[in-house]
């Protein structure tokens, strides 16, 4: 069938209607685990799997919050291959290039199905040339949550990696040797999985303050390290040098003061790249100007943010996940410097989720094509290097979002006729702001008034498609293999758009 | 008539193919110092077929060749060819160089029936500072650009923010350029990152009577622009002279706001109001 933005889906899947087709949707909700009255402690991860009784076929979860540093997922690979346990649904928040230890078990049968937000590096290598046996889907981060809730995802053991852990269980990543701030991805797993292992560096008595709850948790493990700390603080901290992205930073951080986004009590997000700091700085510059205090920022949290809430600018930051030390230390510090969890952040069925209060958000692209859909889940030749993350959560939940790219990205145009591969419909997508030029959806007729004397250089999507062009030439179609390899699944379960295998291109 | 030109190095494809989004006056693709010597050809080449095969350019192109007595001279005179330069940008002018340019220029002009190209005088020596009036009486000099950061090593002084030490060789470029009605332009600014300290720079340049300022960074464009535009208070005051002159035709003088306006300040005005049109004020 063919589904909302003319993808083709397989008949026997959940195709996507709409950015509001959930809402003729109830919330589900399985039952969440049984209350613990003592986590038992176990010597390591063998014991873990002995157990729990870990077998062939069962759902193993695990957060990223280490991101690169991690080594919980390492170690559970490790014990998965010497088991040569086979089949295993894997359902991380996230792949990471450092879990290298993965791309045997895939090849070797061992993991046959994964389901994940954002996968990159070598491991995602492996997927994009067809080695995984069964599905890969890749969904967002409110969609996780949403997926694990409902019991769409079903996890047998959750593999928590957890910086401090007290001996009833209870857990924090705000400090510690490992500290890695919040644990906001990780919540679903605690509460909904089977079974719960901690596994930590740090055991103390008594913690006073927690993200996790040890009621929830079924086991504790300690060991000699969970990671890695210089992996663990992998956010950008410096702004773009690049003249290019200052432009469009520049440029963007104007548009949005234009359209008089940035007044009292606004809120926004952005993500952690060079650029979308350089957009940060610009928008603190008017906001300290014209002496504006906003609301919240939201998302991963960088030093940006926690200087602009320490400085009066914003009230309160919600942090998902810490990109980098000084994220972490202010959320160990500052009571507003507030955890929430990937549900309260972008599941479409909760209850007033963050993202929907968001007056704008500054989002990234590798390809947008002429219906405004956004591709960050596969680069220009059709290889898996990212996944939605939160993109299409608050693509979704924000008044207004702003793609930033430069037009032509080592001499290929971000614009196409059709994405490869659709993570956020077009429908969420308001402006594409480039170097050369802003584009405006044209269902966003209040922004596209609001900009028509405004001097800046606005033109339509296929204006810009066509200077793009004139610079480079027209790029040949890119060739992929018929076979599907993973699907992309909207916030809200649907399937927005197949993942094709790579196969030797054709120039 | 421009404030900013931007220097880009030669071998950089990334910068050049951007060229044209840039918010400078012009730009600079240079040859000279920014490149390597192992890199000469090439820059050469991306310039050549960036300018020749390119569908975006920027409104004003200037090109930095090497120096008269270098290797690469002869060379980099053949990119006149392309018939997109505007402004030959010489390094370490002085009269005798200006001269065996001017010489080259004549006869590739002739051969090639291409038309007569200005030249942009970079003055970087005491020597130059000497012989500015010369170089500024020529008839390719369209402008001349200061060359602090050289000059200060031929004086074997440092270079400081507040530059007391080039106010000589800023004031003779001054008053070079404004008895022979060519444009001043003043040093880039080399410390990147300080947009207070390049603030400072230009204000001090401009309230000296420079009317352009180079820049190495893209960065630095925005600053640059707004404070060698006119100001708004300066085209209201502008825009009400001409007013009043249209008004009082005939007379050769009037008053505005209790003070006397007379020929030079209503060219002024116009000079202000012509600048306004040319940079989009108005």
């Amino acid at each position: 069938m063919i589904n909302g933005v003319n993808r083709y889906i397989p008949d026997n899947l959940k195709a996507f209607e709409s950015r509001e087709a959930f809402k003729r949707e109830k919330r589900r909700l399985i039952e969440k685990k049984e209350r613990q009255l003592k986590p038992v402690f176990l010597s390591d991860i063998n014991s873990v799997f002995d157990y729990f009784k870990i077998e062939s076929g069962q759902c193993l979860s695990f957060h990223h919050h280490l991101r690169n540093g991690d080594k919980v997922i390492q170690m559970v690979s490790e014990e998965i291959e010497k088991r040569n346990l086979l089949d295993i649904h894997l359902a991380p928040s996230s792949i990471f290039p450092s879990y290298t230890k993965l791309i045997d078990l895939i090849k070797n049968g061992n993991i046959t199905n994964i389901h994940t937000n954002y996968i990159n590096g070598e491991v995602a290598k492996v997927v994009s040339e067809g080695y995984l046996k069964g599905n890969h889907k890749l969904n967002t981060h409110g969609g996780r949550a949403r997926a694990i809730e409902s019991g769409d995802l079903k996890i047998d053991v959750a593999f928590l990696a957890c910086p401090v852990v007290d001996k009833n269980g209870n857990g924090t990543g705000a400090f510690g040797k490992t500290a890695c701030g919040t644990l906001g991805y990780a919540i679903s797993d605690l509460e909904y999985a089977n079974k719960v292992v901690l596994i930590t560096d740090t055991l103390i008595d008594k913690l006073e303050d927690f993200q996790f709850d040890g009621g929830y948790v079924d086991a504790v493990v300690v060991v000699d390290s969970i990671g890695d700390s210089k992996g663990i603080v992998s956010g950008t901290t410096q702004l773009t040098k690049d003249p290019i992205g200052l432009k469009i930073a520049k440029d963007c951080s104007n548009v949005l003061n234009h359209l008089g986004l940035i007044k009292e009590n606004f809120s926004m997000q952005t993500g952690a790249g060079k650029t979308s700091l350089a957009v940060v700085k610009y928008v603190r510059d008017i906001m300290k100007t014209n002496n504006i205090k906003g609301s919240f920022a939201s998302g991963g949290i960088t030093k940006s943010y926690v200087d602009m809430l320490n400085e009066g600018l914003f009230k309160e930051l919600y942090d998902v996940q810490c990109f980098d030390l000084e994220a972490i230390e202010s959320f160990n510090n500052n009571k507003n410097h507030i955890a929430m969890s990937a549900s309260k952040y972008g599941n479409p069925f909760e209850n007033k989720p963050v993202c929907n209060d968001l007056s704008f958000v500054i989002l990234g692209a590798t390809e947008i094509d002429l219906d405004f859909n956004v591709n960050v889940t596969t680069d220009s030749m059709g290889n898996l290097i990212g996944g939605s993350g939160g993109h299409a959560d608050i693509a979704f939940g924000a008044d207004v979002t702003v793609i930033i790219s430069p037009l032509i990205k080592s001499r290929i145009p971000i614009i196409k006729d059709k994405v490869i591969t659709v993570t956020t419909p077009g429908s969420d997508i308001d402006i594409l702001v480039t170097e050369r030029g802003i584009a405006v959806n044209p269902q966003r007729q209040d922004l596209l008034e609001k900009l028509k004397y405004s001097g800046f250089p606005v033109y339509t999507i296929n204006e810009l498609y066509e200077v793009s062009h004139k610079i480079t030439g027209v790029p040949n179609k890119m060739e992929l293999s018929d076979k599907i390899i993973g699907y992309v699944e909207y916030r809200d379960g649907s399937i927005i758009d197949c993942i094709y295998q790579t196969k030797e291109h054709k120039y | 008539m421009f404030r900013s030109l931007l220097f880009i190095p030669g071998n950089n494809p990334s910068m050049i193919q951007n060229a044209d989004i840039f918010m400078a006056d012009g730009i600079i693709f240079d040859l000279e110092d920014s490149v390597d010597i192992s890199e000469k050809d090439n820059a050469r080449n991306l310039i050549y077929n960036y300018l020749t095969d390119g569908t975006t350019h920027p409104s004003l192109v200037v090109l930095r060749i090497n120096p008269v007595d270098s290797d690469f001279f002869e060379k980099d005179l053949k990119l006149i060819n392309c018939n997109k330069i505007d402004y030959i940008l010489l390094p370490k002018t002085e009269i005798k160089s200006l001269m065996k340019l001017e010489d080259r220029l004549q006869k590739i002009e002739e051969a090639c029936g291409l038309k007569a190209l200005k030249i942009i005088a970079l003055v970087e020596s005491a020597k130059s500072i000497i012989e500015i009036d010369e170089i500024a009486k020529h008839n390719r000099v369209e402008a001349i650009l200061l060359g602090a950061e050289d000059l200060c090593n031929d004086l074997e002084i440092s270079r400081s923010n507040q530059g007391q030490e080039i106010l000589f060789a800023r004031s003779k470029v001054i008053y070079a350029c404004a008895s022979n009605n060519i444009i001043s332009i003043d040093t880039p600014n080399t410390n990147i990152n300080d947009e207070k300290l390049l603030e400072e720079d230009c204000l001090i340049a401009k309230n000296l009577g420079m009317k352009a300022k180079t820049s190495i960074h893209p960065s630095q464009l925005d600053i640059i622009n707004n404070i060698f535009s006119p100001s708004i208070e300066e085209i209201d005051w502008a825009k009400k002279v001409i007013e009043l002159k249209n008004i009082n035709k005939g007379k050769g003088a009037f008053s505005l706001n209790g003070k006397m306006i007379d020929k030079p300040l209503i060219l002024k005005a116009e000079k202000i109001i012509e600048k306004a049109k040319k940079y989009k004020l108005i």
